[in-house]
Protein backbone atom coordinates (compact mmCIF):
# COMPACT_ATOMS: atom_id res chain seq x y z
CA UNK A 1 0.00 0.00 0.00
CA UNK A 2 1.26 3.41 -0.84
CA UNK A 3 1.62 6.07 1.78
CA UNK A 4 -1.66 7.87 1.89
CA UNK A 5 -0.58 11.25 0.60
CA UNK A 6 -3.48 11.64 -1.80
CA UNK A 7 -6.90 12.80 -0.70
CA UNK A 8 -9.50 10.40 0.64
CA UNK A 9 -12.55 10.04 -1.56
CA UNK A 10 -14.98 12.38 0.15
CA UNK A 11 -12.59 14.99 1.46
CA UNK A 12 -13.17 18.58 0.35
CA UNK A 13 -10.51 19.75 -2.07
CA UNK A 14 -7.60 21.58 -0.54
CA UNK A 15 -6.78 24.93 -2.12
CA UNK A 16 -4.34 24.15 -4.92
CA UNK A 17 -0.64 24.74 -4.41
CA UNK A 18 -0.30 26.74 -7.60
CA UNK A 19 -2.06 30.01 -8.45
CA UNK A 20 -5.22 28.37 -9.73
CA UNK A 21 -8.41 29.90 -8.43
CA UNK A 22 -11.43 27.66 -7.87
CA UNK A 23 -14.93 28.90 -8.60
CA UNK A 24 -17.77 26.75 -7.40
CA UNK A 25 -20.69 26.79 -9.83
CA UNK A 26 -24.35 26.34 -8.80
CA UNK A 27 -24.07 22.76 -10.09
CA UNK A 28 -21.49 21.99 -7.42
CA UNK A 29 -18.59 21.83 -9.85
CA UNK A 30 -15.26 23.47 -9.07
CA UNK A 31 -14.00 25.36 -12.09
CA UNK A 32 -10.28 26.11 -11.95
CA UNK A 33 -9.31 29.49 -13.40
CA UNK A 34 -5.72 30.51 -13.98
CA UNK A 35 -5.17 34.16 -13.00
CA UNK A 36 -2.56 36.02 -15.02
CA UNK A 37 0.36 37.67 -13.27
CA UNK A 38 1.89 41.12 -13.50
CA UNK A 39 4.36 40.52 -16.31
CA UNK A 40 2.02 39.10 -18.93
CA UNK A 41 -0.58 41.72 -18.04
CA UNK A 42 1.86 44.58 -18.47
CA UNK A 43 2.87 43.17 -21.85
CA UNK A 44 -0.78 43.05 -22.89
CA UNK A 45 -1.22 46.61 -21.68
CA UNK A 46 1.86 47.69 -23.62
CA UNK A 47 0.42 46.23 -26.81
CA UNK A 48 -2.89 47.99 -26.20
CA UNK A 49 -1.07 51.25 -25.54
CA UNK A 50 0.77 50.91 -28.85
CA UNK A 51 -2.43 50.17 -30.74
CA UNK A 52 -4.18 53.15 -29.18
CA UNK A 53 -1.26 55.38 -30.05
CA UNK A 54 -1.34 54.16 -33.65
CA UNK A 55 -5.12 54.69 -33.94
CA UNK A 56 -4.89 58.22 -32.58
CA UNK A 57 -1.89 59.05 -34.75
CA UNK A 58 -3.60 57.94 -37.96
CA UNK A 59 -6.89 59.62 -37.07
CA UNK A 60 -5.27 62.91 -36.16
CA UNK A 61 -3.41 62.92 -39.47
CA UNK A 62 -6.71 62.38 -41.30
CA UNK A 63 -8.60 64.92 -39.18
CA UNK A 64 -5.94 67.56 -39.73
CA UNK A 65 -7.38 67.93 -43.24
CA UNK A 66 -10.83 68.68 -41.85
CA UNK A 67 -9.80 71.84 -40.01
CA UNK A 68 -12.14 73.06 -37.26
CA UNK A 69 -14.55 70.18 -37.54
CA UNK A 70 -11.58 67.85 -37.31
CA UNK A 71 -10.40 69.48 -34.08
CA UNK A 72 -13.77 68.93 -32.42
CA UNK A 73 -13.90 65.37 -33.66
CA UNK A 74 -10.31 64.94 -32.51
CA UNK A 75 -11.12 65.86 -28.91
CA UNK A 76 -14.10 63.55 -28.90
CA UNK A 77 -11.94 60.76 -30.33
CA UNK A 78 -9.21 61.36 -27.80
CA UNK A 79 -11.82 61.09 -25.08
CA UNK A 80 -13.37 57.98 -26.59
CA UNK A 81 -10.08 56.20 -27.15
CA UNK A 82 -8.54 57.05 -23.81
CA UNK A 83 -11.55 56.16 -21.65
CA UNK A 84 -13.60 53.73 -23.75
CA UNK A 85 -11.17 51.62 -25.77
CA UNK A 86 -10.75 48.99 -23.07
CA UNK A 87 -14.41 49.00 -22.01
CA UNK A 88 -15.76 48.49 -25.51
CA UNK A 89 -13.33 45.70 -26.35
CA UNK A 90 -13.79 43.93 -23.03
CA UNK A 91 -17.57 43.92 -23.13
CA UNK A 92 -18.12 43.31 -26.82
CA UNK A 93 -15.32 40.79 -27.39
CA UNK A 94 -15.70 38.42 -24.43
CA UNK A 95 -13.24 40.18 -22.16
CA UNK A 96 -10.44 40.46 -24.69
CA UNK A 97 -8.80 43.69 -25.75
CA UNK A 98 -6.39 43.18 -28.67
CA UNK A 99 -3.40 43.14 -26.32
CA UNK A 100 -5.03 40.59 -24.04
CA UNK A 101 -6.01 38.46 -26.99
CA UNK A 102 -2.44 38.50 -28.19
CA UNK A 103 -1.14 37.38 -24.80
CA UNK A 104 -3.93 34.80 -24.43
CA UNK A 105 -5.72 36.60 -21.59
CA UNK A 106 -9.29 37.59 -20.89
CA UNK A 107 -11.19 39.48 -18.20
CA UNK A 108 -14.09 37.85 -16.38
CA UNK A 109 -16.05 38.45 -13.19
CA UNK A 110 -14.43 36.66 -10.28
CA UNK A 111 -17.37 34.24 -10.15
CA UNK A 112 -16.48 33.02 -13.64
CA UNK A 113 -19.23 34.84 -15.55
CA UNK A 114 -18.45 37.06 -18.56
CA UNK A 115 -17.67 40.68 -17.79
CA UNK A 116 -20.47 43.26 -18.19
CA UNK A 117 -20.68 46.99 -18.72
CA UNK A 118 -20.70 48.05 -15.12
CA UNK A 119 -17.71 45.99 -14.00
CA UNK A 120 -15.68 46.84 -17.08
CA UNK A 121 -16.41 50.55 -16.74
CA UNK A 122 -15.40 50.43 -13.07
CA UNK A 123 -12.14 48.60 -13.53
CA UNK A 124 -11.13 50.93 -16.32
CA UNK A 125 -12.15 54.13 -14.54
CA UNK A 126 -10.21 53.06 -11.46
CA UNK A 127 -7.17 52.56 -13.67
CA UNK A 128 -6.54 56.21 -12.83
CA UNK A 129 -5.76 55.22 -9.23
CA UNK A 130 -3.64 52.25 -10.27
CA UNK A 131 -1.55 54.65 -12.33
CA UNK A 132 -0.65 56.72 -9.26
CA UNK A 133 1.83 58.07 -8.32
CA UNK A 134 3.58 57.15 -11.60
CA UNK A 135 3.73 54.25 -14.07
CA UNK A 136 1.16 51.89 -12.50
CA UNK A 137 3.01 51.88 -9.17
CA UNK A 138 -0.05 51.23 -6.97
CA UNK A 139 -1.49 48.79 -9.49
CA UNK A 140 1.74 46.80 -9.60
CA UNK A 141 2.03 46.66 -5.80
CA UNK A 142 -1.58 45.55 -5.47
CA UNK A 143 -1.14 42.99 -8.26
CA UNK A 144 1.99 41.52 -6.68
CA UNK A 145 0.59 41.09 -3.19
CA UNK A 146 -2.85 39.78 -4.17
CA UNK A 147 -3.33 35.99 -4.31
CA UNK A 148 -5.12 36.25 -7.67
CA UNK A 149 -3.08 39.20 -8.99
CA UNK A 150 -5.80 41.85 -8.89
CA UNK A 151 -5.00 45.49 -9.25
CA UNK A 152 -7.08 48.00 -7.29
CA UNK A 153 -9.57 48.40 -10.12
CA UNK A 154 -10.07 44.64 -10.27
CA UNK A 155 -10.66 44.44 -6.51
CA UNK A 156 -13.35 47.12 -6.60
CA UNK A 157 -15.02 45.83 -9.76
CA UNK A 158 -14.82 42.17 -8.71
CA UNK A 159 -13.05 41.13 -11.90
CA UNK A 160 -10.21 38.79 -12.68
CA UNK A 161 -7.75 38.56 -15.56
CA UNK A 162 -7.24 34.90 -16.47
CA UNK A 163 -5.52 32.90 -19.17
CA UNK A 164 -8.03 31.88 -21.80
CA UNK A 165 -8.44 28.17 -22.21
CA UNK A 166 -6.56 26.55 -25.09
CA UNK A 167 -7.77 23.59 -27.06
CA UNK A 168 -6.34 20.36 -25.64
CA UNK A 169 -4.77 17.71 -27.83
CA UNK A 170 -5.46 14.12 -26.96
CA UNK A 171 -2.16 12.67 -25.71
CA UNK A 172 -0.98 9.42 -27.25
CA UNK A 173 -0.64 6.75 -24.58
CA UNK A 174 2.43 4.52 -24.99
CA UNK A 175 1.70 0.96 -26.12
CA UNK A 176 1.57 -1.63 -23.37
CA UNK A 177 -0.35 -4.71 -22.38
CA UNK A 178 -3.26 -3.58 -20.17
CA UNK A 179 -3.08 -5.08 -16.69
CA UNK A 180 -4.65 -4.43 -13.34
CA UNK A 181 -2.76 -2.86 -10.49
CA UNK A 182 -1.22 -5.27 -7.99
CA UNK A 183 -2.30 -3.05 -5.10
CA UNK A 184 -5.54 -1.07 -4.75
CA UNK A 185 -5.04 2.53 -5.77
CA UNK A 186 -6.88 5.53 -4.43
CA UNK A 187 -8.17 8.37 -6.54
CA UNK A 188 -5.12 10.60 -6.49
CA UNK A 189 -2.82 7.67 -7.21
CA UNK A 190 -4.94 6.62 -10.19
CA UNK A 191 -4.75 10.10 -11.63
CA UNK A 192 -1.03 10.29 -10.99
CA UNK A 193 -0.45 7.03 -12.87
CA UNK A 194 -2.62 8.15 -15.77
CA UNK A 195 -0.84 11.48 -15.87
CA UNK A 196 2.49 9.65 -15.94
CA UNK A 197 1.36 7.76 -19.02
CA UNK A 198 -0.22 10.78 -20.71
CA UNK A 199 2.77 13.05 -20.20
CA UNK A 200 5.43 10.52 -21.07
CA UNK A 201 6.05 11.95 -24.52
CA UNK A 202 6.98 15.31 -22.98
CA UNK A 203 9.61 13.82 -20.64
CA UNK A 204 13.12 12.66 -21.38
CA UNK A 205 13.64 8.86 -21.25
CA UNK A 206 16.02 9.23 -18.31
CA UNK A 207 13.44 11.14 -16.31
CA UNK A 208 10.74 8.61 -17.23
CA UNK A 209 12.92 5.76 -15.95
CA UNK A 210 13.79 7.67 -12.81
CA UNK A 211 10.14 8.34 -11.97
CA UNK A 212 9.12 4.78 -12.73
CA UNK A 213 11.91 3.37 -10.57
CA UNK A 214 10.54 5.28 -7.59
CA UNK A 215 7.25 3.46 -7.93
CA UNK A 216 8.59 -0.03 -8.61
CA UNK A 217 9.02 -1.05 -4.99
CA UNK A 218 5.70 0.22 -3.47
CA UNK A 219 3.67 -1.18 -6.40
CA UNK A 220 5.47 -4.56 -6.30
CA UNK A 221 6.49 -4.48 -9.95
CA UNK A 222 9.81 -5.44 -11.40
CA UNK A 223 12.22 -2.52 -11.41
CA UNK A 224 13.84 -3.02 -14.88
CA UNK A 225 10.46 -3.17 -16.62
CA UNK A 226 8.85 -0.52 -14.39
CA UNK A 227 8.00 1.88 -17.24
CA UNK A 228 6.13 -0.62 -19.37
CA UNK A 229 4.44 -2.08 -16.28
CA UNK A 230 3.22 1.39 -15.23
CA UNK A 231 1.97 2.08 -18.77
CA UNK A 232 0.17 -1.24 -18.61
CA UNK A 233 -1.53 -0.30 -15.35
CA UNK A 234 -2.51 3.07 -16.84
CA UNK A 235 -4.02 1.33 -19.87
CA UNK A 236 -5.75 -1.05 -17.55
CA UNK A 237 -7.30 1.86 -15.69
CA UNK A 238 -8.56 3.31 -18.96
CA UNK A 239 -9.99 0.27 -20.64
CA UNK A 240 -10.76 -3.44 -20.31
CA UNK A 241 -8.21 -5.70 -18.69
CA UNK B 1 -17.10 1.95 -15.27
CA UNK B 2 -13.79 2.13 -17.11
CA UNK B 3 -12.85 5.42 -18.72
CA UNK B 4 -12.84 4.17 -22.31
CA UNK B 5 -16.40 2.86 -21.98
CA UNK B 6 -17.52 6.12 -20.35
CA UNK B 7 -15.94 8.12 -23.15
CA UNK B 8 -17.41 5.94 -25.87
CA UNK B 9 -20.84 6.25 -24.36
CA UNK B 10 -20.93 10.05 -24.07
CA UNK B 11 -18.60 11.18 -26.80
CA UNK B 12 -21.35 12.03 -29.25
CA UNK B 13 -23.17 14.12 -26.67
CA UNK B 14 -20.03 16.10 -25.84
CA UNK B 15 -19.39 16.78 -29.49
CA UNK B 16 -22.93 18.04 -29.96
CA UNK B 17 -22.47 20.28 -26.92
CA UNK B 18 -19.22 21.67 -28.34
CA UNK B 19 -21.00 22.55 -31.57
CA UNK B 20 -23.86 24.22 -29.69
CA UNK B 21 -21.30 26.20 -27.68
CA UNK B 22 -19.53 27.39 -30.80
CA UNK B 23 -22.81 28.56 -32.28
CA UNK B 24 -23.72 30.45 -29.09
CA UNK B 25 -20.25 31.98 -28.76
CA UNK B 26 -20.48 33.41 -32.22
CA UNK B 27 -23.96 34.63 -31.40
CA UNK B 28 -25.40 32.94 -34.47
CA UNK B 29 -28.01 30.35 -33.94
CA UNK B 30 -29.99 30.37 -30.70
CA UNK B 31 -32.69 27.98 -31.84
CA UNK B 32 -31.45 25.18 -29.60
CA UNK B 33 -30.89 27.48 -26.64
CA UNK B 34 -33.88 26.07 -24.79
CA UNK B 35 -32.29 22.65 -24.36
CA UNK B 36 -28.92 24.14 -23.48
CA UNK B 37 -29.26 24.27 -19.66
CA UNK B 38 -30.29 20.62 -19.51
CA UNK B 39 -27.38 19.47 -21.63
CA UNK B 40 -25.04 21.70 -19.66
CA UNK B 41 -26.13 20.17 -16.35
CA UNK B 42 -25.65 16.66 -17.73
CA UNK B 43 -22.13 17.67 -18.67
CA UNK B 44 -21.57 18.91 -15.12
CA UNK B 45 -22.66 15.51 -13.89
CA UNK B 46 -20.24 13.80 -16.27
CA UNK B 47 -17.43 15.99 -14.99
CA UNK B 48 -18.29 15.18 -11.39
CA UNK B 49 -18.36 11.46 -12.22
CA UNK B 50 -15.07 11.66 -14.05
CA UNK B 51 -13.43 13.35 -11.08
CA UNK B 52 -14.96 10.96 -8.61
CA UNK B 53 -13.81 7.91 -10.56
CA UNK B 54 -10.27 9.17 -11.01
CA UNK B 55 -10.30 9.31 -14.79
CA UNK B 56 -7.30 10.74 -16.60
CA UNK B 57 -6.31 14.40 -16.49
CA UNK B 58 -6.90 14.85 -20.21
CA UNK B 59 -10.55 13.83 -19.95
CA UNK B 60 -11.17 15.87 -16.81
CA UNK B 61 -9.43 18.93 -18.20
CA UNK B 62 -11.35 18.87 -21.45
CA UNK B 63 -14.66 18.37 -19.62
CA UNK B 64 -13.71 21.23 -17.33
CA UNK B 65 -13.09 23.47 -20.32
CA UNK B 66 -16.47 22.57 -21.79
CA UNK B 67 -18.19 23.27 -18.47
CA UNK B 68 -16.39 26.58 -18.12
CA UNK B 69 -17.46 27.64 -21.59
CA UNK B 70 -21.00 26.49 -20.90
CA UNK B 71 -21.00 28.39 -17.62
CA UNK B 72 -19.96 31.54 -19.47
CA UNK B 73 -22.94 31.16 -21.78
CA UNK B 74 -25.50 30.24 -19.15
CA UNK B 75 -24.76 32.63 -16.30
CA UNK B 76 -24.61 36.40 -16.66
CA UNK B 77 -24.71 39.34 -14.30
CA UNK B 78 -27.84 41.29 -14.95
CA UNK B 79 -26.89 44.64 -16.35
CA UNK B 80 -28.61 47.45 -14.50
CA UNK B 81 -28.33 50.08 -17.15
CA UNK B 82 -28.27 50.02 -20.89
CA UNK B 83 -31.27 47.72 -20.87
CA UNK B 84 -33.58 50.48 -19.74
CA UNK B 85 -31.81 53.76 -20.11
CA UNK B 86 -35.06 55.66 -19.86
CA UNK B 87 -35.95 54.11 -16.51
CA UNK B 88 -32.49 54.96 -15.26
CA UNK B 89 -32.79 58.60 -16.29
CA UNK B 90 -36.36 59.08 -15.13
CA UNK B 91 -36.21 57.31 -11.80
CA UNK B 92 -33.23 55.19 -10.82
CA UNK B 93 -30.57 57.88 -10.96
CA UNK B 94 -32.35 60.53 -8.86
CA UNK B 95 -33.43 57.79 -6.44
CA UNK B 96 -29.86 56.65 -6.09
CA UNK B 97 -28.69 60.22 -5.48
CA UNK B 98 -31.27 60.60 -2.71
CA UNK B 99 -30.39 57.22 -1.22
CA UNK B 100 -26.72 58.24 -1.02
CA UNK B 101 -27.55 61.65 0.47
CA UNK B 102 -24.83 61.62 3.17
CA UNK B 103 -22.12 61.36 0.53
CA UNK B 104 -23.84 63.81 -1.78
CA UNK B 105 -24.16 66.26 1.11
CA UNK B 106 -20.52 65.84 2.13
CA UNK B 107 -19.27 66.23 -1.44
CA UNK B 108 -21.58 69.18 -2.04
CA UNK B 109 -20.32 70.93 1.08
CA UNK B 110 -16.69 70.35 0.14
CA UNK B 111 -17.11 71.55 -3.43
CA UNK B 112 -19.57 74.42 -3.11
CA UNK B 113 -18.14 75.36 0.29
CA UNK B 114 -14.67 75.79 -1.15
CA UNK B 115 -16.10 77.49 -4.26
CA UNK B 116 -18.13 80.07 -2.34
CA UNK B 117 -15.46 80.44 0.33
CA UNK B 118 -12.68 81.26 -2.11
CA UNK B 119 -14.95 83.43 -4.25
CA UNK B 120 -15.72 85.63 -1.24
CA UNK B 121 -12.11 85.60 -0.07
CA UNK B 122 -10.80 86.72 -3.45
CA UNK B 123 -13.59 89.29 -3.73
CA UNK B 124 -12.64 90.71 -0.33
CA UNK B 125 -8.85 90.49 -0.81
CA UNK B 126 -8.20 90.88 -4.57
CA UNK B 127 -4.43 90.28 -4.37
CA UNK B 128 -5.06 86.77 -3.11
CA UNK B 129 -5.82 85.58 -6.66
CA UNK B 130 -2.13 85.77 -7.57
CA UNK B 131 -1.29 83.42 -4.72
CA UNK B 132 -3.81 80.87 -5.97
CA UNK B 133 -3.53 81.00 -9.75
CA UNK B 134 -0.47 81.84 -11.91
CA UNK B 135 -0.52 85.39 -13.25
CA UNK B 136 -0.58 84.28 -16.92
CA UNK B 137 -3.74 82.27 -16.42
CA UNK B 138 -5.34 85.20 -14.64
CA UNK B 139 -4.52 87.36 -17.65
CA UNK B 140 -6.01 84.77 -20.04
CA UNK B 141 -9.17 84.62 -17.96
CA UNK B 142 -9.46 88.39 -17.99
CA UNK B 143 -9.12 88.68 -21.74
CA UNK B 144 -11.64 85.86 -22.18
CA UNK B 145 -14.37 87.59 -20.21
CA UNK B 146 -13.50 91.18 -21.11
CA UNK B 147 -16.88 92.88 -21.70
CA UNK B 148 -15.31 95.24 -24.28
CA UNK B 149 -14.26 92.36 -26.53
CA UNK B 150 -17.87 91.37 -27.12
CA UNK B 151 -17.42 87.64 -27.34
CA UNK B 152 -17.47 84.90 -24.79
CA UNK B 153 -15.81 81.72 -23.74
CA UNK B 154 -12.60 81.38 -25.68
CA UNK B 155 -11.00 84.19 -27.63
CA UNK B 156 -11.70 85.06 -31.31
CA UNK B 157 -15.00 85.14 -33.12
CA UNK B 158 -16.78 81.86 -32.93
CA UNK B 159 -18.40 80.37 -35.96
CA UNK B 160 -20.75 77.41 -35.76
CA UNK B 161 -17.90 75.04 -36.48
CA UNK B 162 -16.07 76.44 -33.48
CA UNK B 163 -19.00 75.63 -31.21
CA UNK B 164 -18.42 72.08 -32.29
CA UNK B 165 -14.72 72.30 -31.44
CA UNK B 166 -15.57 73.59 -28.00
CA UNK B 167 -18.16 70.87 -27.52
CA UNK B 168 -15.49 68.25 -28.11
CA UNK B 169 -13.10 70.05 -25.82
CA UNK B 170 -15.62 70.39 -23.00
CA UNK B 171 -16.64 66.75 -23.23
CA UNK B 172 -13.06 65.54 -23.01
CA UNK B 173 -11.93 67.98 -20.37
CA UNK B 174 -14.91 67.95 -18.01
CA UNK B 175 -15.71 64.26 -18.13
CA UNK B 176 -12.02 63.57 -17.61
CA UNK B 177 -12.09 65.70 -14.44
CA UNK B 178 -15.26 63.98 -13.20
CA UNK B 179 -13.73 60.53 -13.79
CA UNK B 180 -10.59 61.55 -11.91
CA UNK B 181 -12.61 62.93 -9.03
CA UNK B 182 -14.50 59.65 -8.80
CA UNK B 183 -11.60 57.23 -9.24
CA UNK B 184 -9.28 58.88 -6.76
CA UNK B 185 -11.92 58.28 -4.09
CA UNK B 186 -10.53 54.77 -3.84
CA UNK B 187 -7.62 56.25 -1.87
CA UNK B 188 -9.74 56.31 1.30
CA UNK B 189 -11.74 59.20 -0.15
CA UNK B 190 -8.78 61.56 0.11
CA UNK B 191 -8.42 61.92 -3.67
CA UNK B 192 -12.05 62.84 -4.19
CA UNK B 193 -11.95 65.30 -1.31
CA UNK B 194 -8.84 66.87 -2.80
CA UNK B 195 -10.30 67.24 -6.30
CA UNK B 196 -13.58 68.61 -4.94
CA UNK B 197 -11.75 71.16 -2.84
CA UNK B 198 -9.23 72.03 -5.55
CA UNK B 199 -11.78 72.49 -8.33
CA UNK B 200 -13.93 74.55 -5.97
CA UNK B 201 -10.90 76.67 -5.19
CA UNK B 202 -10.01 77.38 -8.82
CA UNK B 203 -13.55 78.09 -9.96
CA UNK B 204 -14.28 80.17 -6.86
CA UNK B 205 -11.10 82.21 -7.17
CA UNK B 206 -11.74 82.97 -10.84
CA UNK B 207 -15.35 83.91 -10.15
CA UNK B 208 -14.40 86.16 -7.24
CA UNK B 209 -11.64 87.84 -9.20
CA UNK B 210 -13.68 88.51 -12.35
CA UNK B 211 -16.57 89.88 -10.32
CA UNK B 212 -14.22 92.10 -8.36
CA UNK B 213 -12.64 93.69 -11.46
CA UNK B 214 -16.08 94.34 -12.95
CA UNK B 215 -16.32 91.53 -15.52
CA UNK B 216 -19.11 89.96 -13.51
CA UNK B 217 -21.80 90.46 -16.12
CA UNK B 218 -20.00 88.59 -18.92
CA UNK B 219 -18.72 85.87 -16.60
CA UNK B 220 -21.90 85.05 -14.70
CA UNK B 221 -24.17 85.20 -17.73
CA UNK B 222 -21.80 82.81 -19.46
CA UNK B 223 -21.45 80.21 -16.72
CA UNK B 224 -24.87 80.19 -15.10
CA UNK B 225 -26.55 78.02 -17.74
CA UNK B 226 -24.25 75.05 -18.01
CA UNK B 227 -23.05 75.48 -14.42
CA UNK B 228 -26.27 73.88 -13.23
CA UNK B 229 -25.28 70.59 -14.81
CA UNK B 230 -21.53 70.88 -14.68
CA UNK B 231 -21.07 71.85 -11.04
CA UNK B 232 -23.64 69.41 -9.70
CA UNK B 233 -22.07 66.68 -11.83
CA UNK B 234 -18.63 67.31 -10.29
CA UNK B 235 -20.16 67.21 -6.82
CA UNK B 236 -21.95 63.94 -7.62
CA UNK B 237 -18.79 62.39 -9.05
CA UNK B 238 -17.06 63.34 -5.80
CA UNK B 239 -19.91 61.78 -3.82
CA UNK B 240 -19.46 58.53 -5.74
CA UNK B 241 -15.73 58.64 -4.98
CA UNK B 242 -16.32 59.32 -1.29
CA UNK B 243 -18.64 56.33 -1.17
CA UNK B 244 -15.83 54.11 -2.46
CA UNK B 245 -13.42 55.47 0.11
CA UNK B 246 -15.92 55.14 2.93
CA UNK B 247 -16.52 51.48 2.07
CA UNK B 248 -12.82 50.87 2.68
CA UNK B 249 -12.69 52.94 5.87
CA UNK B 250 -15.88 51.60 7.45
CA UNK B 251 -16.94 48.35 5.77
CA UNK B 252 -19.53 47.50 8.42
CA UNK B 253 -20.25 43.80 8.67
CA UNK B 254 -18.66 42.86 5.36
CA UNK B 255 -15.00 42.33 4.64
CA UNK B 256 -13.30 45.37 3.13
CA UNK B 257 -13.15 43.71 -0.27
CA UNK B 258 -16.84 42.83 -0.30
CA UNK B 259 -17.87 46.23 0.99
CA UNK B 260 -15.82 47.85 -1.75
CA UNK B 261 -17.38 45.73 -4.49
CA UNK B 262 -20.84 46.51 -3.12
CA UNK B 263 -20.17 50.27 -2.96
CA UNK B 264 -18.50 50.28 -6.37
CA UNK B 265 -21.54 48.72 -7.96
CA UNK B 266 -23.68 51.66 -6.87
CA UNK B 267 -21.02 54.30 -7.47
CA UNK B 268 -20.58 53.33 -11.08
CA UNK B 269 -24.27 54.03 -11.66
CA UNK B 270 -23.77 57.46 -10.15
CA UNK B 271 -20.85 58.00 -12.52
CA UNK B 272 -23.03 57.08 -15.49
CA UNK B 273 -25.55 59.72 -14.42
CA UNK B 274 -22.70 62.20 -14.00
CA UNK B 275 -21.49 61.47 -17.53
CA UNK B 276 -24.96 62.19 -18.84
CA UNK B 277 -25.08 65.48 -16.92
CA UNK B 278 -21.72 66.51 -18.32
CA UNK B 279 -22.76 65.73 -21.89
CA UNK B 280 -25.76 68.02 -21.41
CA UNK B 281 -23.52 70.64 -19.80
CA UNK B 282 -21.04 70.52 -22.70
CA UNK B 283 -23.88 70.91 -25.14
CA UNK B 284 -25.31 73.93 -23.34
CA UNK B 285 -21.87 75.44 -22.88
CA UNK B 286 -20.97 75.15 -26.54
CA UNK B 287 -24.28 76.12 -28.12
CA UNK B 288 -26.14 78.33 -25.64
CA UNK B 289 -23.80 79.91 -23.08
CA UNK B 290 -21.50 81.26 -25.76
CA UNK B 291 -24.27 82.96 -27.76
CA UNK B 292 -23.52 86.67 -27.77
CA UNK B 293 -26.84 87.71 -29.29
CA UNK B 294 -28.78 86.87 -26.15
CA UNK B 295 -29.01 89.59 -23.51
CA UNK B 296 -27.73 88.79 -19.99
CA UNK B 297 -31.19 89.01 -18.32
CA UNK B 298 -32.49 86.22 -20.54
CA UNK B 299 -29.39 84.16 -19.80
CA UNK B 300 -29.87 84.66 -16.08
CA UNK B 301 -33.52 83.63 -16.37
CA UNK B 302 -32.71 80.51 -18.38
CA UNK B 303 -29.81 79.72 -16.06
CA UNK B 304 -31.99 80.01 -12.97
CA UNK B 305 -34.60 77.81 -14.61
CA UNK B 306 -31.93 75.18 -15.34
CA UNK B 307 -30.68 75.23 -11.74
CA UNK B 308 -34.26 74.80 -10.52
CA UNK B 309 -34.81 72.00 -13.02
CA UNK B 310 -31.71 70.13 -11.86
CA UNK B 311 -32.67 70.55 -8.22
CA UNK B 312 -36.25 69.46 -8.86
CA UNK B 313 -35.05 66.50 -10.91
CA UNK B 314 -32.68 65.24 -8.23
CA UNK B 315 -35.19 65.86 -5.43
CA UNK B 316 -38.47 64.72 -6.91
CA UNK B 317 -38.00 62.53 -9.96
CA UNK B 318 -38.90 58.90 -9.43
CA UNK B 319 -40.77 59.44 -6.17
CA UNK B 320 -43.94 57.91 -7.54
CA UNK B 321 -43.58 54.22 -8.10
CA UNK B 322 -45.60 53.76 -11.24
CA UNK B 323 -44.51 56.63 -13.43
CA UNK B 324 -41.39 55.41 -15.24
CA UNK B 325 -42.13 51.70 -15.20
Amino acid sequence: MLENTALPRKAPLKPPLDTRYQVETPEGIDLPLRPAGLMVRSLAFGIDLGIRGAILGVLFLLLAFLGQLGMGLGSLLLFAVSWWYMVLFEVLRQGRSPGKQWMGLRVIHDDGTPIGWSASLLRNLLRFVDLLPFGYFLGAISCLQHPTFKRLGDIAAGTLVVYSERALLRPQLPDAQPRSSPVPLNLGEQRALLAFAERQAELSPARVNELAALLAQPLHISAPKAVSELNGIARGLLGPT
Amino acid sequence: MKQSLFEARHKAEWERFTLALERLEHGKDTSQAASFPKVYRRLCQHLALAQERGYSSFLIDSLQQLVLRGHQQLYRHRSRFGANLLGFILADFPRLVRAEWPFVLAAGLMFFGSLIGFASLVYAFPELIYNLIPAEQVRDMQSMYDPVAGHLGRSAERAASEDWVMFGYYVMHNIGIAFQTFASGLLLGVGSAFFLFYNGLIIGAVAGHLTEIGFGQTFWSFVIGHGAFELSAIALAGAAGLKLGWAVIAPGRLTRGEALVEAARKSVLLVCGVTLFLLIAAFIEAYWSSKTGVTPPIKYAVGAALWLAVAAYLLFAGRTRHAPE
